[in-house]
Order: structure tokens, then sequence, then C-alpha cells
């Protein structure tokens, strides 16, 4: 299917030049936009493999609230990104020598890539076919049942991250004024308006 | 797995569409339009003072704060999507696990709310 | 699929789920009281522990299986949940006066430990890598928000940021490592891994792939090469969470080290033997070398604890059931003299606050003899010297490493020790021999000087009578790693989970 052949080769085409933009940017709202740009072609790739739940998710969490978040945070960082990117060039090397070794391992690894006979037989929970349920039924069928363990485990996780977030970050203003609204309901005519008597040129 | 990317094949008429519609805007003006630039023209103009600095603000941690709650509870949605298509075969085991897990981040929720984290002063 | 609808057994998970719904009620206890209940809630912390130890301990002692295999609960996970349950409450006693001299008693901060832990305890019993990595990440996530607890603090947040990004890293190294062990081997459960390796050996990518998760793992120890955040993180971070993070985090991340090789690696240890070899190795040396420059105590007790992670990993790197006898001896005394250690750094404090630099100790001896007495004891066992319990830790790591034919490893060992002797024995000599600084304010606290009691006996008692402590150990490291006549269990169990 030569369609489907030409659209990874976009999609991995443009998700690594995105992913490329991401550090080579100079303004980092540009950056955090490369990163978008990056998400929606991985979501793309994954629908590509037939992982449409996980295409939807990427879209949803990823471009939806982290891409969010993280323009958030590089617009509360008081940070002259010029001046930060003056010592890239100075560390180019030893990043570049990192890469290519991680490179050279990977290569490694697709190179003597043998698997088990057995593997195949022991996937933990095989795929069923595409044409019977859905990405979404598959996964729903083993996460709450066969993985509930993990599933709480999650759960636990994100309360703790809940926890982290307002701990680290919230202040509360005392002198703040808030809005009461049982106060507000529960006054009455007689509550609301005073009466007073001014005696000419006094004043209250 | 032909089968089901050609079900994708509206999408990607209305994605290439769209693609061909905003790139030839964007073009066009670039052909057609009047462009004769000059220094002034081109300068920022803040009250007939050069610009003092960048005009980038700093954004309150508050937002951060709204962005991450809003990420979890978004998480906790994504769960959400497997659990309602599945539910058939899943059982009561299933529901109820699901049931922990929502009740794991409720008590995540009125921690939140009794902490005035949702409010925004 | 009807197998997966039944309810997994709970049972074996008890000590989580007590800690899970302890640790919730807790939270809106706290929430719902006010910020004035952070003693009410550390109280109630404390109590959880004890509650889920004794949770702990009435597990049988054979190995159970749990959640479709991911979770297991066997002789050695009790004894490793006992210390790590342990480790926590004694850093939440610690806390709770520093926390309210320093105005951050807040409620959060027992809650945190309590996640924490039990993020710890599904480390200690996690049998494949999902469980691995879950545990990791929720005990990683809630250490680094504690480490910038004092958040108006410069250093604190620096602590925490510090310790976030380069254990992100470190999460991203193991993750990376898992993908290539499951692609590789097609399961996620040790007891299924163990049988693939041994029906058909490593394979290069499953050697990558170990690499990786050993990378992460180390990190999580603070052996070097991945000790960088130590010295910050344990400096920056205040006192009590510094003291919380020498103990029982270690304690987790070893014991998740050693289930890893021995339950999912056992036949591969010729080839993670190499790696513990030479990150025991170089964490000894560094230890002991960089921490003769120190002069911030904090500083001081992060080198000295990459050092101690050292001598840890000898036991491992033996590959033996006594080896891991060794680790389980070594974690304990370790855990025990570390908690007396920082009761003492808790005690530096002035009228403005408190300081944490080794010539504040000096002229201690006249100050406080009492103190002065305990500190250079505790210093003296952390250094090895024979009749304290250090000593015998370090003796029978060694005496493993020995037996296992590791002679090089053990003799650098010896010699790292001697040069770390050094540095213990300098506090010392301020202590007792240098012109007296200014005395240290106030008593300490009693709970303080309970536990400083209890390590300083513990560890000045412990020759007369090491019997249940090996015992403890000896009985963990069985029932982690099979004698001969029970060789065919994993095996067995590898089928069954399959």
């Amino acid at each position: 299917m030569i369609v489907a052949t030409i659209a990874f080769y976009i999609f991995a085409g443009v998700a690594i030049a995105a992913g490329f933009m991401v550090i080579a940017a100079r303004n980092p709202v540009h950056s955090v936009l490369f990163l978008i740009l990056a998400f929606f072609n991985a979501a793309g790739l994954f629908v590509l493999m037939g992982a449409e739940f996980l295409a939807m998710i990427l879209i949803i969490v990823y471009v939806g609230a982290v891409a969010v978040l993280f323009l958030f945070v590089v617009m509360m960082l008081d940070i002259d990104f010029a001046e930060l990117r003056e010592g890239f060039l100075q560390y180019m090397p030893i990043g570049a020598l990192i890469g290519l070794i991680v490179l050279l391992e990977l290569l490694l690894v697709a190179g003597t890539w043998t698997l088990a006979p057995e593997v195949a037989s022991l996937a933990a929970s095989p795929i069923p076919p595409m044409a019977d349920v859905t990405n979404a039924e598959a996964i729903g069928q083993v996460m709450y049942t066969q993985y509930v363990y993990f599933f709480q485990a999650a759960g636990m996780v994100l309360l703790v991250a809940m926890i982290g977030a307002i701990v680290l970050t919230l202040r509360k203003k005392p002198d703040a004024q808030r809005q009461s609204i049982p106060d507000q309901v529960a006054r009455t005519a007689e509550t609301a308006v005073e009466l007073k008597k001014v005696e000419p040129g006094q004043g209250l | 797995m032909e089968q089901l990317l050609s079900e994708y094949l509206p999408i990607v008429i209305f994605l290439g569409l769209s693609a061909v519609i905003s790139i030839a805007l964007l073009i066009v003006p670039f052909v057609i339009a009047p462009s004769n630039p000059d220094p002034e023209k081109l300068s920022a103009y803040e009250c007939g003072f050069e610009a003092f600095d960048d005009s980038r603000m700093r954004f309150d941690v508050k937002f951060y704060l709204v962005a991450i709650l809003f990420i979890i509870f978004d998480l906790e949605v994504a769960f959400l999507f497997p659990w309602a298509v599945s539910l058939g075969d899943v059982g009561l085991f299933g529901f109820w696990s699901m049931m922990a897990f929502l009740g794991v981040l409720t008590i995540g929720f009125i921690y939140e709310w009794k902490k005035g984290a949702l409010e925004w002063d | 699929m009807e197998t997966a609808l039944a309810m997994p057994d709970l049972g074996p998970a008890l000590a989580e789920i007590i800690l899970a719904v302890g640790a919730m009620a807790l939270l809106m206890l706290g929430v719902f009281r006010g910020d004035g209940s952070s003693r009410a809630v550390s109280i109630g912390s404390i109590a959880l522990l004890i509650v889920a130890a004794f949770a702990v301990i009435s597990q049988p002692d054979e190995r159970v299986l749990t959640f479709g295999g991911a979770f297991v609960m066997d002789g050695f996970a009790i004894v490793m949940k006992c210390l790590v349950l342990a480790g926590s409450a004694i850093a939440i006693v610690m806390a709770q006066s520093f926390m309210a001299r320093e105005n951050i008693d807040r409620f959060e901060f027992p809650v945190l430990i309590l996640l924490a832990t039990l993020g710890m305890i599904m480390m200690v019993s996690a049998n494949g890598l999902i469980a691995l990595y879950m545990g990791l990440e929720l005990q990683s996530l809630a250490l680094y928000v504690v480490a910038s607890f004092h958040r108006d603090n410069t250093r604190s947040t620096e602590a925490g940021l510090k310790y976030f990004v380069l254990g992100a890293l470190a999460s991203g190294m193991l993750l990376y490592g898992s993908s290539l062990i499951y692609g590789f081997s097609g399961t996620t459960n040790f007891d299924v891994l163990a049988g693939v390796i041994a029906m058909n050996g490593m394979s290069t990518g499953l050697i990558f792939g170990l690499v990786f998760l050993m990378a992460g793992l180390a990190f999580k120890i603070s052996a070097v090469p991945f000790h960088m955040w130590t010295p910050d993180v344990y400096e920056g971070a205040p006192t009590p969470v510094t003291a919380f993070f020498a103990a029982a985090p270690k304690i987790a991340a070893m014991a998740l080290f050693l289930r890893v090789m021995y339950g999912g690696f056992a036949d591969a240890v010729f080839q993670w033997q190499q790696v513990v070899v030479f990150i025991s190795i170089a964490s000894m040396v560094l230890g002991a070398f960089a921490a003769i420059g120190q002069t911030n105590i904090k500083r001081l007790m992060a080198y000295s604890s990459i050092g101690h992670m050292g001598f840890a990993l000898v036991g491992l790197a033996a590959g033996t059931p006594e080896g891991v006898k060794g680790v389980v001896i070594y974690l304990t005394i370790y855990l025990i003299m570390n908690a007396g250690v920082f009761c003492c750094i808790l005690a530096m404090r002035h009228k403005e606050g408190p300081v944490e630099e080794i010539s504040d100790l000096a002229g201690l001896s006249q100050n406080q003899p009492m103190l002065a007495a305990v500190f250079a004891m505790l210093m003296f066992s952390l250094a090895g010297i024979p009749p304290l319990a250090g000593f015998f830790a370090k003796f029978y790591v060694f005496l493993a490493a020995i037996n296992a034919g590791l002679y090089a490893l053990a003799i650098i060992g010896v010699l790292a020790s001697v040069v770390g002797a050094f540095y213990y024995l300098r506090v010392v000599k301020i202590i007792y021999f240098d012109d007296p600084a200014p005395a240290f304010a106030g008593p300490m606290g009693s709970e303080i000087r309970a536990v400083l009691a209890v390590s300083a006996l513990f560890t000045l008692l412990f020759i007369l009578y090491p019997t249940p402590v090996l015992k403890m150990a000896e009985g963990a490291a069985n029932s982690l790693v099979p004698t001969v006549e029970a060789a065919e269990a994993p095996a067995a169990a590898a089928e069954s989970a399959h």
C-alpha cells in the first residue's frame, strides 16, 4: 500500500524535523509550537500502526494539556534565552559524542536483532484481531482486571502529582477579598440598607 | 490494517485540502500585495520612544498550577474511555476497579478544593 | 479471559493497601483540620507505618505471587519492607520538631513520606518491569517534592529541581532498558524472563537492556558514576529529609536491585557481575576520596552514603546467597547508624537556626560531652572500627566477596574503608581536640534523644547479640536465592505465571 508508505515517511520526516527545531528554535515559544507539531506527527505514526487509541490520547493529553503546560512554564520563567543559548555551541561536541554513542548502540541492537523463537508466544497478552475489537476495547479488557495493580498504582502517582503541585506552588494571599455567596444570599433589606438622618452642615 | 487505513481517507483528503488552501493564502499576499518596507515603518512604536525592553512578561505561577491540575483530570478521563467501551466484558470487578481509581482522584479533588487551589486569588 | 476477570488475591498486598488508604485518610484529616494538624498527622503516620509493618510480618514466609505474577511476597520482601517502614517512621519522628522550628511543618510532609514509602514497598515486591517502574516513579515523585519542601529556601528548591531533572533522566534510561528487555525477551515478568534467559542465554539486545536498567537503578542508590546529584540534594534538602533520603529509598532501591539481578537475570551473573563490580569499586573509592575535602557535614554524609552503597554492592557483586545475606546485614546496620548520625546533625543548631559546617562541631566534647561521645562512637562505627556494628556490616560483605573469589574487590574495599576512616576520624578530632566553637542552643527533643539512644545502643551492643539480625538476613537471602534443592522452584513459578 503505497499511500501508507508515503504517509509514514511524511509523518516520520516532519516529526524528526520538528524535534530538531524544538532544540534549535531561537524563541522558546516557537520550540513549544514545534513540539506540538512533533506530537501531531507521532500521532499520525500511531494511526499508521493501527493504534488509534494511543493516537487519540497523544492528541488529547500531550497536545491538549502537556504542551499548554510547557507554554505556561516557558512564559513563567524570566530567562534570557539568547544568553542561555550562548553555551550551546560550547557543549555541542560532547552532546554530539553522546548522541553518536547512543546511535551506535541502537545500530548494534538493530543489527543483532535475534528474537528467541518462543518470544512471540510469550507476549503477555496477544493483540486481538483489529477487525473484531477496537484498540480502546482491547486495552479496556485487560487494564482494569488483569493489570489492576498497575492501574491503581497510576492512580496513586496522579494523587502524588496533585499533592506535589499544590505543596510547591500554591500560595494563599491572606488579604484577598473573596466572594461569599451564602453571605450574599442571607442578606435582607434590613441588613443591607441603613437609613441615617443627616443634620444639615454636619455630615456623618 | 489496510481497511482500517482506508477509513481515514476522508480525513486525509480534508487535511490535504486545508493544507493547500492555507498555504495558498499564505503565498498569494507575498506575490500580489504591495510591499515597500523602510526602517521607520518596521520599527516598534512606543509613544515616540524606542522600545525600552522585551514586551514579554512573566506569567504567574498560578497558571502552572491550573494547567497541571487539568492534566491530571485529563488523564483520568483518558482512562475512562477504554473502560466505558469494554465495561460489558470486564464485569463487576472491572467496574469496581475503576471506582477505586476514581475514589483516589476524588480524594485528591477534595484536597484541592479545601486547600483553595481551585480559587484564582 | 475468565481467569483475568476473577478478583486477584489482595492478601499479599495488605500492607500496600493499608498504607494507600491510610495516607488518603490522613490527607483528608489534615486538610479538614487545617494547617495546625501537622503534629496529629505525623503521629497518625507513624501509627500507620507500624500497622503496615505488622501487616508485613503477618505474611507467610513462602513465596506468594498475586496480580497475575506482577507482585511477589516472600521472606526477602518481608525483611526489606520492615526495614523501609522503620526508616520512614524514624524520618517522620525526627522531622516533626525540626519542621516546626523552621515553620514548614505542613501536614503534607508526613503524607508525602507515606506515599513515598508506599512506592518503596511496591518496589521491594515488584516481580516485573512494569511493577518496578510504577513503584519507582511513585517513590521518586514524592521524594522530588519533599526535597524542595522548604520552598522559600533557594537551596532546597535547587535540590528538588536537580533531583527531579537527573531523576527523570535516570527514569528515561531505565525505561529504555526495560523496553529493550521486553522487546528481546517478550515478557515483563521476572520469572518468565529468567526462564527465557535460562533457555536461550543473553542476546546482545538483552545485555543492552540490562545495562540501561542497571544504570537507572544505580542512579537511585547513588552509585558512581550516577552519584552527581547526591551531594547537592543532601546539602540543600531540609535535614530530616536528608536523613530520610539516606536511609529508606536506598534500602528499597537496593532491594529492587537484588530482586532484578537474582530474579530475572539469575542466569546472567557473568554479565551483570562485571558492571556491579565496577560501580562498587568506583563508589567505594570516590566516596572515600571525595569526602576528605568536605566542610559541610551534610555533604560529608552524602559522600559517606555513596561509599556505603559501594560497600553494600560488594555483597551484590558476590552473586551468592551469602552475598545477599551480607547486603541485608549491611543495610540494616547502615539504617540504624545513619539515623543516629542524623540525630546528632539535627542537634547542631544555634539560636539563629541550624548550622551545618563541620567546624561548628569544634569543642563539642566540652559543651555536650554525652552527645560528643555518641557522635564519635557513631563515626567510628561508620568507619568500620572493630567492636562496633559498622565493622560487622563490612565484615560480612567482604567475607561473601572472598568466598565468591572476588579477591581484588575485597582488597580495594578494605583499602577504601581505610581511606574513608580518615575523614570520619577527622570529625572526631574536631569534636575532641579543636578550640571550642560556640555551644549549640537548646536541648534536643525527647523523641530525637530516644532515636539516638536506640541507635547508639544498637551500634555498641551489636557484637554481644548479633544473632537476630544474622538470622533475619539469612532467611531473606535464602528466600531470594533458592538453594540447590529448591532450584526447580523458579522454573515452576515461571510456568504458573505464564
